[in-house]
């Protein structure tokens, strides 16, 4: 599935944090993967295997202790243009309306907005599905609607990736299972390679190419799984007999004693 | 665990109903309120008023009836006869002699507690190292030392700025440390992500996050500075409604001197709703939605 050079690639990474009282933590251990062009991969873990630590190791934000980290075979060393990110909340401005939150990236890393920036935003805002809500103030949209504004502001500059930390864990489960449809539909139309953080299963197997099992503290990789799912993916997926023998599978692997199925 | 079908999904392009929009408000329906459920309503509204009235009443009643020399506490009546047989041009020279104090403290408050906040909130070693100075200065009971800021800064408005400053500055360098710390780490990541660099970051993320929190202190340090000028006055002064109030004070002019009080909490009053004034009007969605 990956392309002849991979976008990003993980070689033994090993992150370590020194907790408060003073106890060396083992965050990440010995991680190594390779996430090809355009290529839709979930992270799923339980809690606190370090699924975020590895995100933002991505993004450039923290260093990795051991082991490299690298984008287009260049080690990351510093945040990059090429990456967009959505977190977990939509962490909107709330000083902003939603087209001056989508144009925000370009006038905090450029200090202005041009027209091209606007129209691209607006396009954008289309493309989410909050077209018509340009001048409306965050706070007087919904969860989703606000996790679609904070979609369209990671796209702004045009990333070739793009990373998201569990973007709809904080939604209810109706408005996630339509917002993991509607990232489907975006991603179709805007390919970008995406990192997909996690921890539900169910939604790691309807996005991704592949998903990356790992395990908690310290986190590592305890499997990669090709999801043969054909798409475009729908509703349907949702009852196929591969799409449960793959969730029973990965039960399997996440928990020692046998789940009942 | 989840089950493989998590709740039916919903697969729609458009945003779904429950989303999409804001239900129609239901019409206000005009009923007719009887007097037993318009008695609250009224209450609600005037009791304020009411009960402010009631107070200046019986002030005014117990002033009276166990007749206390004005010298002792002087009637409201009392009070407004002495507003009124001061001449409107010596008040105006009073308020103006406070006012321009009072202000003075207070922006070169704003103009050094902000940037001082920034760099507290930049530096760990900054604020480990200033912070206990500037509990120290808090600290000091500012009335105690006036006196001596006076005879070293000599007489004239710079000492008086000065111990304005020193009662006004703390609240706002605190609480703006809290709204800049207080920014959500997302939004610092973003920031970062982006390279915009530490000055975008705390101008265009950290500083309008904690706008709200500087405007809180902004409206309790309008009030001390009032506290700030009047202090100063009463040290060494030779206008100014706290000299006024010191001066009538010693002359048993004591109607004289709760006019100038009551000058003094009006002046009070609309600097505190100026700052209000001016939240709404510079950041509307920083007040709480009841408030707009």
């Amino acid at each position: 599935m990956a392309a002849c050079q991979p976008v990003i690639k993980f070689a033994d990474v090993g992150q370590r944090f020194v907790g408060a009282d003073g106890k060396r933590i083992d965050a990440l251990d010995g991680l190594s993967f390779e996430i090809g062009r355009h290529e839709f991969v979930a992270v799923l873990g339980p809690s606190g295997c370090g699924k975020s630590t590895l995100l933002r190791l991505i993004a450039g934000l923290i260093r990795a202790t051991s082991g490299s980290v690298e984008i287009f075979g260049m080690p990351v060393t510093e945040p990059r243009d090429e990456i967009g990110i959505v977190f977990q909340k939509p962490t909107l401005l709330p000083w902003f309306n939603v087209l001056g939150n989508v144009t925000f990236p370009m006038r905090h890393k450029h200090g202005y907005v041009g027209d091209g920036e606007r129209e691209r935003a607006h396009k954008l805002l289309e493309l989410v599905g909050l077209d018509g809500s340009a001048t409306r103030r965050p706070e007087e949209l919904s969860g989703g609607m606000q996790q679609r504004v904070a979609i369209a502001r990671a796209l702004l500059l045009d990333p070739d990736i793009l990373l998201m930390d569990e973007p709809f864990s904080a939604l209810d489960a109706l408005t996630r299972d339509e917002m993991s449809f509607e990232l489907l539909r975006i991603w179709t139309e805007r390919p970008k390679t995406v990192l997909f953080i996690t921890h539900s299963i169910p939604e790691a197997l309807l996005l991704a190419d592949r998903v990356i099992v790992m395990t908690g503290r310290p986190g590592r990789v305890r499997e990669v799984l090709d999801v043969p799912l054909a798409r475009p993916r729908s509703m349907k997926t949702l009852s196929e007999p591969t799409f449960h023998e793959l969730a029973n599978h990965i039960r399997g692997r996440l928990f020692s004693r046998p789940v009942a199925a | 665990m989840n089950s493989p079908i998590t709740s039916a999904a919903v697969s729609s392009v458009a945003p779904s109903p429950h989303e999409a929009a804001h239900p129609t408000p239901p019409r206000k329906q005009i009923v007719k309120l009887s007097v037993d459920e318009r008695l609250p309503v009224l209450l609600d509204r005037f009791a304020p008023a009411a009960a402010f009235i009631v107070l200046i009443l019986v002030w005014e009643g117990a002033v009276r009836f166990f007749a206390i020399p004005s010298f002792l506490l002087p009637a409201p009546s009392a009070i407004a006869q002495a507003m009124v047989s001061v001449p409107l041009q010596v008040w105006l020279g009073h308020i103006w002699a406070t006012l321009r104090v009072a202000l003075m403290g207070y922006l070169l408050a704003i103009a050094i507690s902000v940037p001082l906040a920034v760099a507290l909130a930049s530096s760990r070693l900054l604020s480990r190292t200033l912070y206990p100075i500037l509990i120290v200065v808090q600290s000091t009971p500012i009335v105690a030392i006036a006196p001596i800021i006076i005879v070293t800064l000599g007489a004239s408005d710079l000492p008086r700025v000065v111990i304005t400053f020193l009662i006004a500055f703390f609240p706002i360098v605190v609480s703006t440390v809290t709204g800049l710390l207080s920014t959500p780490d997302e939004l610092v990541e973003l920031s970062r992500s982006l390279r915009a660099g530490r000055a975008r970051e705390i101008l265009h993320v950290r500083l309008p996050f904690a706008l709200p929190h500087l405007f809180s202190a902004l409206k309790i340090s309008s009030t001390l500075a009032v506290i700030g000028a009047v202090v100063a006055e009463f040290v060494a002064a030779e206008r100014g409604l706290g000299f006024f109030i010191a001066f009538s004070t010693s002359f048993f002019k004591i109607p004289n001197a709760f006019a100038g009080l009551v000058v003094l909490v009006a002046i009070s009053l609309v600097l505190f709703r100026l700052v209000g004034l001016a939240q709404s009007f510079l950041a509307p969605w920083s007040l709480p939605k009841s408030g707009r």
